[in-house]
């Protein structure tokens, strides 16, 4: 079983694992062993980066990294917590060009600095856009 | 070694219904390199969704992109109905597949349409979308309009098809047939077709799995995945059909993907027709609790993908929309480098962009450096078509 | 109306910019010109470059990224040139209102000449429309 496999191997690095149907698990990492979880999702049991979502939790900031596996259909979304002031983490853009974009995108959406990303730039807004203005901070009224 | 120029084409340009630009570096003819900006499309609905009601949302995502109007609220009903843990009728479950077929129909009908456009085959432009006008006739007759059909809701659809609507939608399709194959025919044996698209604009299967590209973008370069097989939405499991896949890579893969999965599509139509049960068409929901919910669905495009996330109140916390395109599109970025301008347009055009879905959410001075206006390079395009044309037409003499 | 604007009506170029539309009313215009519709016997083109354009086809809500740029397109078509807002967003901004990326309805930044609305007008709304313009001006 793939479930058993990922936690086996990944025993040192999962925090929490809930299984919320056969087809969609959630489990918790944490921010340092990003690179590690996603090497091993990836090159080990061949599974495709869907996309990252970047929330804000107002106490901090939360990254779900959606990896789905297409054999079977099932989705396995590894969660980090950031902390709110200085939201860091490795980018993965080295293991596959999939995050490339969506790392651009949450970067300049919820301002978390991806370490490692090779053009760390905006990707939908405007290049004149506020340096420091967050469009998806709950801090930001919309308009 | 020749001169580095720029060729930029957009934001807005001929070539394309939407603004996007690209930065086309070129060593003579040939492209070295691309670079993409977009964002001139951006809405930013991911916070639109935030302020409105769980019912309002299904008509904004409906409006992220015109063209797959139903593959975005179905995605989005799925991720609802897996945060409730809820099943939707039997029959829904069918009007939600015939919906989605007759989309996946009328989308690849479109870019078969402008691909014959980029290629200076005006014909195939005009030819496809008269094909695809029955359909829209069809969703009319279902929904009452012709795009943005507005028929999915949490816990099921909003109405039925009505009986006297289905020999209707049998003659439509079974009408459709023939074209479809006759399509089919043109881009298996025209050699103008074959010359233009076969070996260009390869996207090798290491690099579709690396950019996590989807649909028939990644079918088309012998990545075998498709949601509604993978991920069993619906009654697709129930249904026989097949996942149609090609190993080249090229333009021509996506174009004979495209094309078949038609066909495919009409056959599932016809199956859902036999089987559609009677009975309700949805299961009440009356609050969304706390959880979150991932929903997905096979587009016309590739998967697409949506994350809710619920605090128990009226609106979401959190939205997270991934289109197709935004992965298929940054896949331009190794297909058009190494070959020349004139391949450039189509191989832009054949992911299928969608560029209001990725962003959803030739007016350029560059001093110093010549510059191609917009239209020059449909042109380019046109001209060569005419001069493969002509060899063929010497050939047979 | 002067006689520039009368020559126009005989024969309407249509140049069709997307400032941040969800495709439908682009699909729709295109749509326009395709067998069932066919404007095409009616004398009206769709052209590629604004150089040549009579009429500005505007579909979708006001992108800020894209205000720039298409400020800057308009400034290329040659004078006198009819602005068409096409769909419900150009309008009145639709379900977008209020978005951090949208600007604002089209005539608040530059004279609108006539409005389509609808999401997404059909292909006859968009003809009537265009006839609708053609009498105003030969009025």
């Amino acid at each position: 079983m793939i479930k058993d496999e990922i936690k086996n191997n990944l025993e040192n690095q999962i925090r929490d694992w809930i299984v919320k149907n056969p087809k969609r698990i959630y489990f918790t990492i944490d921010k340092k062993d990003i690179k590690t979880v996603a090497k091993f999702l990836h090159r080990d049991k061949k599974m495709r980066l869907s996309t990252i979502t970047g929330a804000d939790n107002e106490i901090n900031f939360e990254l779900l990294y959606h990896f789905g596996l297409d054999a079977t259909g099932e989705i396995f979304s590894v969660r980090v917590f950031l902390e709110k002031d200085k939201p860091e983490i490795d980018s993965l853009v080295e293991i596959f060009r999939a995050s490339d974009w969506v790392e651009r995108e949450i970067h300049e959406m919820l301002g978390i600095n991806f370490v490692g990303h090779h053009q760390l730039k905006h990707l939908l807004l405007d290049d004149d856009w506020p340096k420091d203005d967050f469009p998806l901070r709950k801090s930001r009224k919309n308009g | 070694m020749a001169e580095r120029k720029i060729v930029p084409i957009g934001p807005y340009h001929p070539l394309q219904e939407e603004p996007e630009f690209f930065k086309l570096i070129v060593e003579g003819e040939h492209v070295v390199e691309l670079e993409i900006d977009i964002g001139y499309n951006h809405r930013g609905i991911e916070k639109l969704a935030e302020e409105k009601h769980w019912d309002q949302i299904t008509f904004l995502v409906e409006r992220i992109c015109g063209i797959c109007s139903n593959s975005h609220p179905f995605a989005y009903c799925l991720a609802g109905e897996d945060l409730l843990g809820i099943e939707v009728p039997e029959r829904a479950n069918y009007i939600r597949m015939i919906i989605d077929e007759l989309q996946r129909l009328h989308s690849h009908l479109l870019w078969l349409g402008l691909a014959g456009h980029f290629i200076g085959y005006n014909t195939i432009w005009m030819w496809a979308w008269k094909a695809r006008e029955p359909v829209l006739d069809l969703f009319e007759l279902i929904s009452g309009n012709r795009q943005n059909y507005a028929m999915l809701k949490i816990g099921g659809v909003r109405r039925d098809i009505k009986e006297e609507a289905y020999p209707v939608i049998r003659k439509t399709i079974k009408n459709l047939y023939p074209t479809l194959k006759m399509f089919q025919k043109a881009i298996q044996d025209d050699p103008v077709i074959q010359t233009r698209t076969r070996g260009v604009g390869i996207l090798k299967k290491e690099d579709g799995i690396s950019f996590g590209a989807v649909g028939p973008t990644a079918r088309a370069s012998g990545i075998d995945i498709d949601v509604r097989r993978d991920d069993r939405y619906a009654r697709y499991d129930t249904l026989s059909w097949s996942v149609i896949t090609r190993n080249e890579g090229d333009i021509h893969a996506k174009l004979l993907v495209r094309v078949l999965e038609m066909i495919e599509s009409c056959s599932i139509i016809e199956q859902c027709l036999d089987r559609i049960p009677k009975g309700e068409i949805e299961t009440e929901v009356r609050d969304i609790p706390q959880g979150e919910g991932i929903g997905r669905v096979e587009a016309p495009r590739g998967e697409c993908f949506h994350y809710i996330r619920s605090d128990g109140t009226n609106r979401p916390v959190r939205h997270k929309i991934r289109a197709p395109s935004f992965v298929n599109v940054a896949t331009n970025l190794v297909t058009v480098p190494g070959y020349t301008i004139s391949d450039a347009a189509l191989t832009l055009a054949a992911v299928d962009p969608c560029y209001c879905c990725t962003e959803r959410s030739a007016a350029f001075t560059l001093t110093g450096e010549k510059i191609l206006k917009g239209e020059d390079l449909i042109r380019l395009s046109i001209e060569k078509t005419e001069k493969i044309k002509k060899i063929y037409g010497n050939d047979k003499k | 109306m002067g006689i520039k604007e009368k020559i126009l009506t005989k024969s309407l170029w249509v140049f069709h910019a997307s400032v941040g539309s969800c495709n439908n009313c682009d699909i729709e215009i295109l749509d326009c010109l395709t067998p069932r519709f066919d404007v095409e016997r009616l004398g009206i083109q769709l052209v590629g470059s604004i150089r040549h354009a009579d009429v500005i086809l505007v579909t979708g809500a006001m992108n800020k990224k894209a205000l720039k740029r298409f400020k800057k397109v308009c400034g290329q078509a040659p004078k006198p040139c009819f602005i068409v807002a096409v769909g419900i967003c150009p309008c009145s901004m639709h379900m977008f209102k209020g978005s951090y990326s949208m600007q604002s309805p089209l005539d608040e930044i530059m004279p609108v000449d006539l409005y389509i609305p609808g999401c997404p007008p059909r292909p006859e709304a968009i003809i009537a429309g265009l006839a609708k313009l053609i009498n105003k001006v030969n009025k």
